[in-house]
């Protein structure tokens, strides 16, 4: 049986096609992918992402058991409703999963983690709990999500606050987050867009989205998502790092908050894998001949071989790009075999689009 | 419901078949593009390549994934639908008309009688449903 979001009918009546995600039946689109991902690089889109796992950290021992939980570093966190993306690491220094930790202030932090990753989240939550005891872990299945995103995103979503609550949410930074009455709203994402992260109350999830859609606002599919995100050059879970790929190895290096004095879980071993010398590099790729790269493909290169993590077709771009895996050290072109023949791709810095605007 | 017109023949696999004379151009359904979603590359066969029924000849490629097309029928690939390379989307806009695949000139045109007709394809999509 299938768990559904607060605005699964919503969907039905917009059309959508849906599919199961991590158990969730989602929308993958409502109509076209494509001119979903447009709209969101021009205009305004909106996600439903209440399957996503929010925890709530609450309590004395919060930051400390934060501090070793995560390998980037909440101290970054100097004012209240800032945002961190950080890796969770087991002791090998594999990823159990990304996430955004929310400061809100110094004895409670909101933590987004992945959906599909949900059950084995919880678990190791809990089990790096033990030792706070003034700690409290409080998963939040009584809220739904809604991302907005895109260059007319803010304006349009700000219609939905009353007046004496859209000046909160107007100045908010970026990468800052604020409560609102009910609502918390970040000023994040994973389109690579400007944009909302929406936070409400189960039972406001259908007016709220409504309110969106009155604003203009259109709803978008997990598969616009993906394509965005991929265009944004953001890991997706799973896909391009797992429990047995370091971030060092994932394109996650600048996440790692390694030089002072915090020890966290998985730090030895990414010092040792510093120490020994970072074997492989997550690259972007973009295809000179016609195809579309795939996730797994095999990417031969003058080193080495190497993988795609994830790869798909830019509708921006017009071309196939992909995220990959190979050899430490390259650079220019390299290889892709696609149903036995080799094409062409070149390395590429990521992201792939920024704000709308092609980076390559 | 997808659009299924009568005068086509269909491959459970998905392919339509407009034959005439000894000629058979052949697409992809409306309910197959539905499926895929948006198409953003099609890999058509080589031109005068020969093709047996049930051969690999042609790849379609949504945003999400790669799917293989089969030829209906044997012979010799004719002509192929050059608009597609730069404009995979005709498939979506049009799966029986600016979206056809490519044409066969069929060795035996009898072999049209193995594929399903209109109301068999339709029966065999609602199978799957």
């Amino acid at each position: 049986m299938s768990k559904n979001t607060p605005l699964h009918q919503a969907h039905l009546d917009a059309s959508a096609k849906m599919v199961d995600f991590a158990g969730w039946d989602m929308p993958i689109h409502y109509g076209s992918q494509i001119s979903e991902h447009h709209l969101v690089r021009s205009d305004a889109g909106m996600f439903d992402v209440s399957h996503m796992t929010v925890v709530d950290a609450t309590g004395e021992d919060a930051r400390a058991y934060l501090q070793n939980l995560l390998s980037n570093d909440i101290a970054k966190l100097k004012t209240q409703g800032k945002a961190l993306y950080s890796c969770m690491l087991n002791d090998n220094g594999g990823v159990v999963d990304d996430l955004i930790v929310y400061f809100i202030h110094d004895s409670f932090y909101r933590v987004i983690i992945n959906s599909a990753t949900r059950d084995k989240d919880i678990a190791w939550l809990n089990r790096q709990a033990s030792a706070y005891p003034n700690l409290s872990l409080r998963e939040r299945d009584d809220v739904a999500m809604i991302a907005v995103q895109g260059p007319a995103a803010r304006e349009r979503a700000l219609t939905i606050f009353a007046d004496g609550q859209r000046a909160p949410v107007e100045s908010l930074g970026r990468f800052m987050a604020a409560e609102v009455g009910e609502y918390f709203v970040g000023r994040t994402g994973y389109t690579g867009e400007d944009g909302f992260e929406i936070l409400m109350p189960v039972d406001e999830a259908v007016s709220c989205w409504q309110g969106l859609l009155d604003a203009g606002v259109k709803p978008c599919g997990l598969g616009a998502r993906d394509t965005l995100r991929l265009e944004a050059g953001m890991n997706l879970y799973g896909t391009d790092m797992d429990e047995t790929t370091s971030p060092l190895i994932s394109g996650l290096g600048w996440t790692l908050a390694m030089s002072d004095e915090r020890n966290f879980i998985g730090k030895q071993a990414l010092q040792a894998e510093l120490d020994r010398g970072v074997q492989q590099q997550m690259v972007g790729l973009v295809l000179l001949d016609k195809g579309v790269l795939r996730n797994h493909l095999k990417v031969v290169t003058n080193d080495g071989e190497g993988k795609i993590t994830s790869g798909s077709f830019s509708p921006t771009l017009g071309k196939s790009i992909a995220l990959a895996r190979i050899p430490a050290g390259i650079t220019g072109g390299v290889e892709v075999e696609i149903r036995n023949k080799l094409l062409k791709a070149d390395v590429v810095k990521i992201p792939f689009v920024k704000q709308g605007k092609s980076c390559i | 419901m997808s659009n299924v017109p009568s005068e086509l023949k269909f491959l459970s696999s998905h392919e339509w078949v407009l034959v005439e004379g000894d000629v058979a151009t052949v697409g992809v359904s409306d309910h197959a593009q539905e499926l895929l979603g948006d198409l953003v590359f099609v890999e058509l066969p080589e031109p005068e390549s020969s093709v047996s029924a049930g051969d690999s000849v042609a790849v379609i490629e949504s945003v999400k994934a790669a799917s293989d097309t089969y030829a209906p029928v044997t012979g010799k690939i004719i002509e192929v639908n050059v608009e597609l390379e730069d404009s995979p989307e005709r498939i979506n806009d049009d799966p029986y008309g600016d979206g056809w695949m490519y044409k066969i000139k069929m060795e035996d045109p009898d072999e049209v009688n193995d594929l399903l007709d209109a109301d068999a394809y339709t029966e065999s999509i609602e199978e799957d449903d």
